[in-house]
């Protein structure tokens, strides 16, 4: 009976038409989307299986592309064994989802039974059999070439001698360079041939694959054999802006080149006479996306990874509920307020500016401000987006009558490759270098060569950002927001914060970014809100509107009172090398202006603390030196050439807190969440917070689940250890000169991080929250799949409502008592080093949540 | 004065031997001692070339440890002092030094700290061996370490796919320049009837003697010496390894491939000039590689789009320059040169990461859109011809592949028929046979007694080229990589009437006793898992390091590399074969390129590359 299955099965398969424009729309839908790297953002790395539930998604994906997708079994076992997945919620979580009956034998497979964890993919299974029927090693003599050829095409400026092209698009492009020259890229004959005659997709896989039944299987099988190259040509391809010196290409023409050098691989070792692939093969087409059910291994993952979960969440609901509790208000008479992103570094600048100056309120809303435009330096040839990536601004801020003036490193200069002149260069600067490698090594500090975050914007310029006049534009952009424009984006982010009275003196508006050196990943570092770019724009920006009188004036007819003598001021946070910085400063009032003076020393002071407070993580700081050695330390590590490890960037985060500032006030998070400000007073029929919601699973939940793959495989959905990476072409990073592009996150970067979804906690009723991510499907799968969990902390009577299968249902936490810290300093001081960057050593630090001693 | 010279040896050798005893996690300790020895290097370097400097800045030369001694053949270490060594030392040192200190930081947490670390202590050892030696063998121990130092650097991330292949591929390359230099070496003991010193060749009046009276052979020893500086030195046409050597961290890269390690071929040929200055077939010879080279590495250079190539084809023109000045005798501008570049390929590498954001941020203010255009007049069709040679490397690594390997694994693969068990059989008896023939010389026929070595010698590289081919099980490719040692071994055996009891045994006890434990080793892992063939890479290191560390100890030992005792017997066996023994000669020194290359792609087979298990996270192949 099998054997008429299967037949059936063959003919029905058999008759399947290859569709071609299908078939690249599928595999554009599962390559990653990573763009060059001067932009970087955070995505979810399975965006793919995002319309499932998380772990039917996870586990799926990992059996067709070999992705490992938790952590492994022993992991999770010396977590136990260490404390750190908790018993009792280990035990509850068995309890609930296998039932009282099962729980011993569930637990005894969770414990002990040993399984096997190899992973072989279904990807790739069909063209493998070029290896191991015909001997020939398709990869190793089709892949050099290609990368070679496609980075040659898109280089933005490594080579000196550029690809001759007419931006006719990249098959075209080979098809002119072929005809006017008097060699090849190709060994033999006939792809030459066939490039000229224009032979398509089908034809090619005529000849190669043989058999249409195996087509679809046989391109899957190619283009993830070099999903980094693939990846970028079709990230390209749907969005050319993504490179400054653009190239038209598509993953059509990649498919065509890569089929006719695999032909003229194969007529090389085989001669013209060869048969395709599936001529006559054995084994039918595969069904590369077949659903399949869980393994038990699966299902074992499953609890643990719940209860891995649950260990942590459960610790932090006990500990927001204290928090509450507690609930230290806000002083009556605040001596300042700040506004900071809503980035999870964040999280410890606030506490510390917070203990300097116990009278100043912070608050947090993302880190573009709710103003969206295109930023163009002054001199400069481009535009940079300075809001996030999938919002497609009108507007245009244009720098004018900067002072500063921009810094060249010799060195770079492309004439030490050529012969004579080269010569003379490289005795010339040869020594140079070799002064520079010294000072590199013994007093490393900032330079040209290093990406420095304050110099996005020259603090001396005049930005354009009122509109008087609107027909003033350029390129299709409205230079500048009009009177009405600004006030309504003021009003917008004011409210959605819940910051509508009570005003202090002075208003920081801080946005941040991240200085670092020899980092081809520095913008996954910068702010996320601005595209992955500092936050200092923006920042100005906003306090300059919220400052205008007539924005003023409109905001007071709205009943939304800003008092003459409060004043905004933007500034920049480089989360790296904890440094800040104002901006127009001279043009506070003379009794601010004062204030201001006082105000930065307790930034300062806190700049220090929050050093401090992050050298708890880095084994190369002494961290019981004093406050200031710590803070020149940790700005050292921002411009040294040798430390792949400027900051940890977005490693740890685990939650998203949408609510008042006094929920967190008096607890220790690690730095660990996210915090938007928002007052659910203002905002009984959660109006405000869909808004607020809307970049959360986007922004957060993709950060998160970028870290979480990167982490649990960090070399197939994570880019490896940085240490050998070589730049291709300046869009991507590469192993090796003949080496794949590697999109997702090194390994430096995510070394610390806990593999945890993220949570995000709502300070609101749960029928508003409902309503509130409910209001677009795109919004609801992150939360319904359970990519994201959520849960509505009810404000009055203060339980915790848990997000699940479409319904909140109420959650106790099972932890009673959280410890508490009672001296910062001795608590940094005292913590222990990382034996090894093995996952249960390197999170061992990862704290829960802690209480404060006021 | 010339007896300090050898504390350069000892100071690294000390410290490498203490940091491969220290704890594999305790990364300060690690780090101390490598720079604690990278920084007394560096000081004794400054202090010893000043008072070089004061004293008049004599040549020195000390002949210091004698390893072996025998008629003719005498095996010591020597060293020697001039400008040279001077600048090289110098140089050397301060780059070891700072690229110590920048790994510290750069490596912490990295799973292989501790192997980092010893490493780069082995390649200090190698290079001031090479740096300061006074004779070939000296010179040719610390080409032989920086070969193994090499190989374990590029294969630094052994468990994905390309690091381990590209260590292969110049590991392979490498073991041509080092046969040309046992060449080199068996020539010139035979010219000289002694093992010379680099002192000697000053001597200028028995140079041109040599030159006149065996005017082929000073060729012969040229040229040799020429592809070994060739080889080393990523020269035409061999260019093609060095940008697949960059696979390790990137401050490896910067000292071996971008500095130091790279530019030995032009210290080899700075040592070897007073030999060679008056040749002037060679010196046009080693003038048409460096000009040529320099041409066509700087057009590739232009075409690079990846950075650490286009560095990598950079470096290697200003050394094809080098080549050229050294042949012209100006000395000191290569120097000057050498110290130049070293510097900023150093530099270039150590900051190449940071080229993305700083050109991207210069892009974005000075970008002008370039001249779109193919051209279709003669001269852009050369132009474009041109750029589609540059971007495929004017095939070189095609080329390489296809006329220096493929053909010996053809043989292999058409000798396929030995490895049936009947023939291991029939081997082994012919082996019996002319090991008894050779206790009994008087029992072979006068008429033969020439053929006979021959035809062993051939057997054995018959054999050994199988073994190179053997895609099957490990153990057999072992079996025969030690069967084929045997009879080469046996061949110069019966040349000579010397070599019988002591010098088979200095040679054989090393080889045999490494050959057992890599069986061992090999049988262990095939318990494990009954597939232990060669055509895919298992990655067991994964899970029995151990094992894979003893067998690569084996690997070294039946090879014959540096610090085992087959090494000194490389050296001694070579010294057997006449310079009339045109056919022993090419079998010995192929078998010995072969064996090398056999046995470290037996390791790499089985140790390294991805896990086959897939039990863990694992990078995709084309990563």
């Amino acid at each position: 009976m099998n054997d008429t299955i299967t037949l059936e099965k063959k003919v029905a398969k058999s008759s399947i038409v290859f569709d071609e424009k299908h078939v690249l729309q599928e595999l554009k839908h599962y390559l990653p989307t990573q763009t060059p790297l001067k932009d970087f953002i955070h995505h979810n790395s399975l965006h793919a299986f995002q319309h499932m539930k998380f772990y039917d998604a996870i586990f799926k994906a990992s059996k067709i592309f070999g992705f490992k997708v938790t952590l492994q079994l022993a992991d999770f076992r010396k977590m136990y064994e260490d404390g750190r997945i908790k018993k009792e919620v280990l035990d509850k979580i068995i309890n609930d989802k296998k039932g009282a009956e099962q729980f011993l034998n569930w637990k005894e497979k969770l414990l002990t039974k040993e399984y096997s964890e190899s992973i072989f993919p279904r990807v790739g299974a069909l063209r493998a059999n070029w290896k191991t029927k015909h001997k020939i090693d398709l990869d190793t003599l089709v892949q050099p070439l290609l990368f070679r050829v496609l980075c040659s095409y898109l280089d933005q400026g490594i080579s000196v001698w550029d690809f001759p092209q007419e931006n006719k698009g990249f098959l075209n492009a080979i098809k002119d360079l072929e005809k006017n020259s008097f060699t090849s890229f190709f060994k033999t004959k006939r792809p030459k041939k066939y490039l000229e005659e224009g032979l398509g997709i089908k034809e090619l896989l005529k000849i190669v694959v043989g058999n249409e039944a195996y087509y679809e299987q046989y391109l899957f099988d190619q283009q993830f054999s070099h999903r980094g190259w693939s990846g970028m040509i079709s990230a390209i391809e749907s969005e050319p802006n993504v490179l400054l010196d653009k190239r038209v290409t598509s993953l059509h023409d990649l498919v065509v080149f890569d089929l006719l050098l695999e032909i003229d691989a194969l007529d090389k070792q085989l001669g013209n006479d060869w048969e395709p692939l599936c001529n006559k093969i054995n084994s039918s087409p595969v069904d590369l996306f077949a659903d399949a059910p869980l393994t038990e291994l699966e299902e074992v993952f499953k609890l643990w990874q719940d209860a891995f979960e649950w260990s942590y969440y459960d610790e932090v609901l006990s500990g927001i509920a204290l928090g509450k509790k507690k609930q230290i208000a806000t002083p009556a008479k605040t001596s300042f307020q700040a506004i900071f992103c809503i980035d999870e570094r964040e999280c410890s600048i606030r506490r510390n500016i917070e203990s300097v100056d116990p009278t100043c309120e912070t608050l947090a809303a993302p880190g573009f401000f709710g103003v969206e435009f295109y930023f163009q330096p002054q001199n400069a040839k481009f535009y940079d987006k300075l809001c996030p990536a999938p919002v497609f601004p009108k507007y245009l801020i244009k720098e004018i009558n900067a002072q500063g003036e921009r810094k060249h490193e010799l060195l770079y200069t492309k004439k030490n490759h050529t012969f004579f002149i080269g010569s003379i260069i490289t005795m010339f600067y040869g020594f140079i270098s070799a002064v520079k490698l010294f000072l590199t090594v013994f007093l490393p500090k900032m330079s040209p060569a290093i990406s420095n975050a304050f110099i996005h914007m020259d603090k001396t310029a005049t930005l354009s950002i009122e509109n008087k006049d609107i027909s003033y534009r350029e390129n299709d952009l409205q230079i500048g927001f009009t009177i009405e424009e600004m006030a309504a984006r003021v009003e917008g982010l004011l409210r959605g914060i819940g910051m509508v009275k009570n005003f202090a003196p002075i208003v920081y508006v801080v946005g941040h970014g991240s200085s670092s050196a020899n980092n081809p990943h520095h913008g996954a570092h910068d702010c996320g809100a601005c595209s992955g770019r500092p936050g200092s724009v923006n920042s100005r920006v906003f306090a300059f509107m919220t400052n205008h009188p007539k924005v003023r004036a409109i905001l007071s007819s709205h009943g939304l009172v800003i008092p003459d003598t409060t004043e905004f001021v933007g500034g920049l946070h480089d989360t790296a090398a904890d440094e800040i910085e104002f901006y127009d400063e001279q043009q506070l009032n003379s009794v601010n202006e004062e204030a201001h003076k006082k105000n930065k020393a307790a930034f300062e002071d806190a700049l220090d603390l929050n050093a401090k407070e992050r050298s708890r993580r880095f084994a190369s700081i002494n961290t019981k030196g004093s406050l200031k050695q710590t803070r020149k330390a940790i700005k050292d590590r921002s411009v040294s050439l040798f430390e792949p490890r400027p900051e940890l960037g977005h490693g740890t985060n685990t939650l998203c807190i949408i609510g008042s500032r006094e929920l967190t006030k008096g607890l220790f998070l690690d730095r660990r969440a996210f915090m938007n400000s928002y007052d659910y007073r203002t905002d009984k029929d959660a109006t405000l917070l869909t808004g607020v919601m809307r970049p959360i699973g986007l922004v957060c939940g993709g950060i998160n689940l970028e870290y979480y793959f990167s982490r649990v495989d960090n070399h197939k959905l994570g880019a490896g250890t940085k240490l050998p990476h070589n730049v291709m072409g300046l869009i991507g990073v590469a192993n090796s000169a003949d080496g794949d592009l590697r999109p997702g996150l090194p390994l430096q970067m995510i070394e610390v991080h806990d593999p945890v979804r993220l949570l995000v906690v709502v300070e609101h009723y749960p029928e508003a929250v409902m309503k509130a991510i409910t209001i677009t499907p795109e919004i609801y799968e992150w939360y319904n799949n359970d990519w994201v969990h959520i849960i509505a902390l009810h404000p009055e009577t203060n339980k915790f409502h848990y997000f699940k299968n479409g319904e909140f249902t109420e959650y106790t936490p099972l932890t009673k008592e959280i410890a508490t810290i009672k001296d910062m300093k001795c608590f940094v001081e005292t913590a222990k080093e990382m034996e090894t960057n093995h996952i249960v050593d390197a999170t061992k630090e990862n704290l829960p949540v802690y209480s404060l001693e006021n | 004065m010339s007896q300090l010279l050898q504390f350069f040896i000892w100071v690294p050798l000390f410290g490498f031997i203490i940091s491969l005893m220290l704890p594999r996690k305790n990364e300060r300790l690690i780090s101390s001692v490598t720079i604690g020895t990278a920084g007394i290097n560096l000081l004794a370097a400054f202090s010893f070339v000043t008072y070089w400097f004061m004293n008049d800045y004599p040549v020195l030369d000390v002949k210091q440890f004698v390893f072996y001694k025998a008629h003719d053949i005498e095996i010591f270490l020597d060293f020697y002092f001039d400008k040279t060594t001077a600048v090289f030392s110098t140089v050397g040192a301060v780059l070891a030094f700072l690229v110590a200190v920048f790994s510290k930081f750069y490596i912490h947490r990295d799973g292989g700290f501790k192997r980092f670390m010893n490493n780069i202590l082995m390649f200090f050892v190698a290079y001031n061996l090479v740096i300061f030696s006074g004779n070939f063998e000296t010179l040719f121990t610390g080409w032989e370490i920086l070969g193994i130092c090499s190989f374990l650097l590029i294969g630094f991330y052994h468990d994905r796919y390309l690091p381990v292949r590209n260590s292969l591929k110049v590991i392979s390359v490498y073991r041509l320049g080092d046969i040309c230099l046992i060449l080199a070496m068996w020539m010139s003991h035979h010219l000289w009837h002694q093992n010379i010193t680099f002192i000697n060749m000053n001597d200028s009046a028995a140079v041109a003697s040599l030159v006149r009276d065996h005017y082929m052979y000073v060729v012969f020893i040229g040229v040799m010496i020429l592809v070994a500086a060739a080889v080393k030195s990523a020269q035409l046409p061999f260019s093609s390894w060095l940008p697949r050597a960059m696979e390790g961290p990137t401050t490896s890269s910067a000292v071996f491939y971008g500095s130091l390690s790279v530019h030995l071929g032009v210290f080899l040929l700075f040592r070897t000039y007073p030999f060679w200055e008056s040749v002037l077939a060679i010196k046009i010879s080693v003038i048409a590689v460096g000009l040529f080279t320099a041409f066509i590495a700087s057009s590739i250079a232009k075409v690079q789009s990846s950075v650490k190539t286009q560095i990598a084809y950079s470096s290697i023109t200003q050394i094809g320059l080098m080549f050229i000045e050294v042949a012209l005798g100006w000395h000191e501008v290569a120097l000057v040169h050498f110290t130049a570049n070293a510097f900023l390929r150093t530099y270039q590498l150590l900051v190449s990461p940071s080229v993305l954001g700083y050109m991207i941020h210069d892009m974005f203010f000075s970008f002008t859109p370039k001249k779109l255009e193919v051209g279709t007049s003669f001269f852009s069709k050369l132009k474009n011809t041109v750029y589609i040679l540059c971007v495929k490397e004017w095939n070189l690594d095609f080329l390489l592949h296809r006329y220096l390997w493929s053909p010996f694994k053809w043989i292999g693969k058409a000798l396929s028929f030995i490895s049936s068990k009947a023939a291991i059989v029939i081997l082994v008896i012919i082996f019996s046979v002319g090991f008894y023939l050779n206790l009994h010389p008087e029992l072979i026929p006068v008429s033969i007694s020439k053929i006979v070595p021959v035809v062993f010698s051939f057997f054995g590289i018959m054999i050994i080229l199988n073994a190179f081919a053997e895609k099957g099980s490990a153990l057999r490719a072992w079996l025969f990589v030690v069967l084929g040692q045997l009879f080469i071994t046996l061949s110069v055996a019966m040349l000579s009437d010397e070599f019988g009891g002591l010098q088979v045994l200095i040679y054989l006890s090393g080889s045999m006793l490494f050959a057992g434990v890599g069986a061992i080793c090999l049988s262990r892992i095939k318990k494990i898992d009954n597939n232990i063939n060669l055509d895919i890479f298992h990655g067991y290191s994964q899970e029995q390091s151990r094992i894979g560390f003893i067998f690569l100890i084996a690997c070294m030992g039946v090879a014959g590399m540096p610090l085992t005792p087959t090494f000194i017997g490389i050296d001694i066996l070579f010294s057997n074969i006449h310079t009339h023994d045109y056919f022993i000669i090419a079998f010995t020194s192929l078998s010995f390129v072969f064996m090398e290359i056999c046995v470290l792609r037996i390791y790499a087979r089985i140790f390294l590359g991805q896990y086959k298990k897939a039990t863990h996270a694992m990078a995709y192949r084309s990563s």
